[in-house]
């Protein structure tokens, strides 16, 4: 097993293991677009700066308060969270009652301020975040040595899609969710507090971005930029999956991730372009996404 | 799609009195040709041009979300591709700057044919999510392809001889070739918003079922705008390369479709002179707080969340609907 179809099989495993951690940033990413746009209608531009805020926190705590790691799985998700609840309440709240392009617009605004001012505080360049004491290391798979961090951020992301599945779909205030989405007045007559709800769901799509942005810390450098080029791809991601499912926007995630990583093997110079031309190919053949409802 | 969507407000139907400009159109239209032909005497004309091509561009794109209500977040791909390409003929190829310009057009038209036909396979948001992600697809081409000259670009391209008579060297020369295409492309728009054509994009932009039950193809009628929008995009992209001389990737980066974006929204969506507006009020702000570095991007976010929360009609959208009239 050195070789397979002529790539020698370490280069493989490795690219695909690379793949397998683009695609759990791609479905934990993927995933809270949908979440917040089932919900709230509106594409959160921003996702990609929040993404990048839950990288910074993590990296703040540990330089300002000595607070590890993980914590900051705690924390930096609770602290950016919030920021979107604010955000909702201040801003996107406003909206609803327009065009759903403004909420796009705005929240394309609010992602720009953000990177701006973490740019102008903390300059382009990246900042270090040290992997955890106890995920450091690698296992020896017989066949390659696979880093512990990186098969952490696999099954961690993981587990995470599978609980966020379950409270949508199996608990009581996943049926509320999944009512509102379908018919909000309806369930506001039942004496539920859509508005609130719509508040909690962003702050909870935020909070995935932002968990998935401490997850990323100790595997691409933390600094400003990490996010933006990031969200265009998980945009790709959505459009290709839909965003009808949930299961289908998390399957969408790893598998684009691994294509990536397997036209990194066979031809790299369009392991960029990838995944759009995976979408245009499906925006071809089925236009609604391989998981949406026409 | 609900609610209030992208034209420029109801009014009481003016008359047409001259080339489908109503007589105030007719008035603002004079006195904009009237500012272009007299600044370069008082302003830095190198600075102008970079105002009118980005003009020319938000005209471009607002042809798209004014008046079809297609929101391509992706025009970036049209402006720099169309850079690229003039830029490459006018240097590698040797071709007077007026085949230039026209060879950026004509990638832009390609582009946004290729482009257009998968994207309007779906609407609103989607539509949006796929045209910004083509166009990153596209900035990633540009950022391998050996002819663009990667994080480099392409240097020093030679402004040449217009038509074989008039030296573009000179500033003021290379004024007025920029100011000609600007005004030909900004009357060429509005001509396209005014035809019958431009009748059936706004009935798609209303309501496009009913538009499709009137027997129109509404998706033909949605790629040719497309394709006229980026070809548009693709001219002022070319010119602004041979005014510069240089063509780079900060032309095809996402954050230059937001840039345009953002220049009709705060000149108004759906209005004629608001993207030209716009534009002048962006690169203006640009030009004097260049110094400043990141704070542009902080300042632009702002005036983004300022302008969607509470000021959706824009500058020329207010001023318009302060004198009752469409501008």
């Amino acid at each position: 097993m050195d070789e397979i179809f002529g790539i020698p099989a370490p280069l493989l495993f490795g690219q695909l293991l690379l793949g397998l951690i683009n695609g759990a940033f791609y479905a934990l990413l993927s995933l809270g677009l949908a979440v917040i746009f089932g919900m709230l209608n509106v594409i959160n531009f921003t996702h990609g700066a929040q993404f990048m805020m839950g990288a910074f926190v993590a990296w703040m705590l540990l330089h300002y308060f000595g607070i590890g790691y993980w914590w900051a799985l705690l924390l930096a998700p609770l602290i950016v969270g919030f920021t979107g609840v604010v955000i909702e309440k201040t801003m996107i709240s406003r909206l609803y009652k327009l065009d759903h392009l403004y909420g796009l617009l705005l929240t394309f605004g609010v992602g720009l301020i953000i990177e701006g001012l973490f740019r102008n505080q903390y300059g382009s360049s990246g900042m270090p975040y040290r992997i955890p004491p106890e995920l450091q290391g690698a296992w020896d798979l017989g066949f390659m040595f696979m880093p512990v961090y990186r098969g952490w951020v696999v099954i961690v992301a993981i587990v995470m899609c599978l609980a966020t599945w379950l409270v949508i779909e199996k608990t009581k205030l996943g049926s509320y969710l999944r009512a509102a989405t379908e018919n909000p007045a309806l369930v506001q007559a039942f004496g539920i507090n859509v508005p609130r709800m719509m508040t909690l769901t962003y702050g909870a799509g935020v909070a995935l971005a932002a968990f998935a942005g401490v997850l990323a810390a100790p595997i691409y450098s933390v600094n400003p930029q990490m996010g933006a080029n990031l969200i265009i791809i998980v945009f790709a991601v959505v459009v290709i999956g839909g965003m009808g499912s949930i299961l289908g926007s998390v399957v969408t995630g790893f598998a684009l991730g691994v294509i990536e990583g397997f036209t990194r093997v066979f031809y790299p110079e369009a392991s960029a372009t990838v995944i759009f031309v995976v979408m245009a190919i499906v925006l071809l053949l089925r236009p609604a996404g391989l998981f949406g409802r026409a | 799609m609900a609610g209030p969507g992208f034209s420029g407000g109801d009014f009481k139907h003016e008359e047409q009195v001259f080339l489908g400009f109503t007589r105030t159109q007719l008035i603002a239209f004079v006195l904009m040709v009237v500012l272009v032909v007299v600044s370069p005497f008082y302003f830095y004309p190198v600075f102008l041009m970079k105002v009118l091509c980005f003009a020319l561009f938000a005209c471009a794109f607002n042809l798209l979300i004014g008046y079809v209500g297609l929101l391509s977040f992706g025009h970036a791909a049209y402006f720099g591709m169309g850079g690229y390409l003039a830029g490459h003929a006018a240097k590698e190829w040797g071709l007077p700057p007026e085949i230039a310009i026209l060879i950026g057009g004509a990638t832009g038209a390609i582009l946004g044919l290729v482009i257009g036909a998968i994207a309007i396979r779906r609407q609103g948001i989607y539509f949006a999510m796929i045209t910004l992600a083509f166009a990153q697809m596209v900035y990633f081409f540009c950022l391998q392809a050996p002819f663009t000259g990667g994080e480099d670009g392409i240097q020093s391209i030679p402004r040449g001889v217009l038509f074989g008579v008039f030296n573009l060297n000179s500033d003021m020369t290379m004024y007025w070739l920029t100011a000609g295409v600007f005004l030909i492309g900004f009357l060429l728009v509005h001509r396209i918003v005014h035809s019958p054509f431009g009748m059936v994009l706004k009935s798609i932009r209303e309501n496009e079922p009913r538009a499709t039950s009137l027997g129109y193809r509404t998706d033909d009628y949605k790629l040719m705008a497309f394709v006229l929008s980026a070809a548009l995009s693709g001219v002022a992209g070319g010119t602004k390369s041979i005014v510069f001389g240089i063509a780079t990737l900060t032309d095809v980066f996402w954050t230059m479709s937001g840039e345009v974006v953002l220049m009709s929204l705060v000149g108004g969506l759906g209005t004629i002179f608001g993207p030209v507006m716009g534009a002048v009020v962006i690169i203006t702000m640009q030009n004097y707080l260049a110094e400043f570095g990141a704070w542009v991007t902080v300042i632009q976010g702002v005036i983004f969340v300022l302008c969607v929360l509470a000021f959706r009609r824009g500058i020329v959208g207010e001023i318009g609907n302060w004198l009752k009239v469409r501008l």
